[in-house]
């Protein structure tokens, strides 16, 4: 089971979503993208094509395919388990419908791994007012998911996923633009991994310790709200500014910021970003339980524990086809490669690999893609 | 007449009058205004295939979802 297989609810849909522009239809486009992560033992890499196409004036058909190659020794299966490898399949396909101002998305994502298959249906509507200088974004998305275990052919549990979203996208001044967006996401079925356990205090055990499975609440409704900034320097550069507030029923708590600059030079252009990301911890979550069976619900996701995240992010594109003189059928084409530097603190979280002390992640990610507009 | 008939007419009166100037609101950023926000260093979501992958990578990383994708990013710049 892929550590990503719990995130499929409509984020994996933005990569379609970047359509839901109302009063313009997005441009025709493909990308060619090989991502790497590596961190905490797990090692999960792949590609991601994506296709988007207008047929005539009005509508524009998109079509995605990701696929991560996993292989895993993190603490959590090192701990618990043994190390697996894996792969998962997604692909995705969107297509917007053009009206006036009115731009309507209708999109549908596949997911496949061997012990877990996630479906999700998107639908948007974006309505472009006051000469446009307004976007309101009305979105919903269902999710339907079926978890499996790969040591128990019997073992089957569905979830259903629901989001609800209100984005709001504003010029300010000739220099500015805002984004508001509004996300309720309300999950309800068998929410945590089948294979991971909890840690209660057993004298009896040599380690002092014994584990049990984990058991969470059977419904989640999470309401987040993020406002974005990016302005236009004196100079042509952008600079963007971004927090975001998160609240859910298992009470996480978390704040998110983050700042980016971009600077163009030539056919080349640089970006350089901070981000944070701070949240406490789940009411049901414990680095060790007192005793077996302490609580109703029981939880040692140390992605739901209180956590510090610190996130320094690179990025160069050269554009090899320049957008005034095109090629052939194509308008414009860059390649851009990236890098990522996450550490992440978990105060509460013990690494028993290392013997104790808090677990800090630190992981590398790399992206490159290849761009073409026609 | 009561305190809250009294408030839900004004109420009433404040949406009228804010839907009315809803519709005579004119663009205070005229469209040949936005040639700096129609430049691609502007775009809230330019490279849709790795922001959606980067988002990927912090929703598995850490508990908070949502709120972090843009409108549609739209400025009627085209």
């Amino acid at each position: 089971m892929s550590l990503f297989r719990r995130i499929l609810s409509l984020g994996c849909l933005s990569v379609l979503a970047g359509g839901a522009v109302a009063g313009v239809l997005p441009d025709d486009r493909s990308d060619v993208l090989y991502h790497r992560y590596i961190g905490g033992g797990v090692e999960i890499d792949g590609p991601s094509v994506l296709v988007r196409k207008k047929v005539g004036s009005s509508f524009s058909f998109v079509g995605n395919y990701y696929v991560d190659y996993v292989s895993s020794a993190s603490i959590d299966v090192v701990t618990q388990a043994s190390p697996y490898t894996e792969q998962r399949n997604q692909w995705s396909l969107g297509m917007d419908y053009l009206r006036g101002n009115t731009t309507m998305s209708v999109n549908y994502t596949s997911s496949e791994e061997s012990d877990f298959d996630a479906k999700t249906y998107g639908f948007s509507v974006s309505q472009d007012l006051f000469g446009d200088l307004t976007t309101l974004t009305l979105s919903y998305g269902y999710g339907d998911d079926l978890v499996r275990r790969s040591d128990d052919p019997t073992f089957m549990e569905p979830n259903t996923r629901q989001n609800y979203g209100v984005g709001l996208t504003q010029i300010l001044t000739r220099n500015l633009i805002a984004t508001l967006n509004f996300e309720t996401a309300t999950d309800e079925g068998f929410l945590n991994n089948p294979y991971r356990s909890v840690r209660y205090t057993d004298p009896n055990a040599a380690l002092g310790y014994s584990w049990e499975p984990e058991l969470y609440p059977r419904t989640r409704t999470s309401n987040a709200l993020g406002v974005r900034a990016r302005y236009f320097l004196p100079y042509r550069a952008a600079i963007e500014l971004e927090v975001r507030g998160y609240t859910d029923t298992w009470d996480i708590d978390g704040l998110t910021g983050a700042i980016m600059y971009v600077h163009p030079w030539g056919p080349y252009t640089f970006s350089a970003k901070y981000r944070y990301h701070g949240q406490n911890s789940a009411h049901f979550y414990r680095d060790i339980f007192p005793r077996s069976q302490a609580t109703n619900f029981r939880g040692r996701d140390k992605e739901l524990s209180e956590l510090y995240s610190n996130t320094y992010s690179f990025k160069a594109s050269y554009q090899f086809i320049d957008e005034n003189r095109g090629w052939s059928f194509l308008k414009k084409g860059s390649v851009t490669a990236s890098y990522d530097r996450l550490s992440i603190k978990y105060p509460d979280f013990t690494d028993l690999i290392a013997g104790g002390g808090s677990y800090i992640l630190k992981a590398n990610v790399y992206q490159l893609y290849v761009s073409f507009w026609y | 007449m009561t305190i809250r008939a009294i408030g839900r007419n004004w109420l009433t009166a404040g949406l009228v009058v804010m839907l009315a100037g809803c519709g005579s609101i004119e663009p205070w950023v005229k469209p040949y205004e936005r040639d700096r926000l129609a430049d691609p260093i502007m775009a809230l979501d330019g490279d849709p295939v790795s922001s959606s992958y980067t988002q990927h990578v912090y929703e598995a990383r850490e508990g908070a979802r949502g709120g972090e994708g843009a409108a549609g990013g739209g400025c009627g710049c085209n």
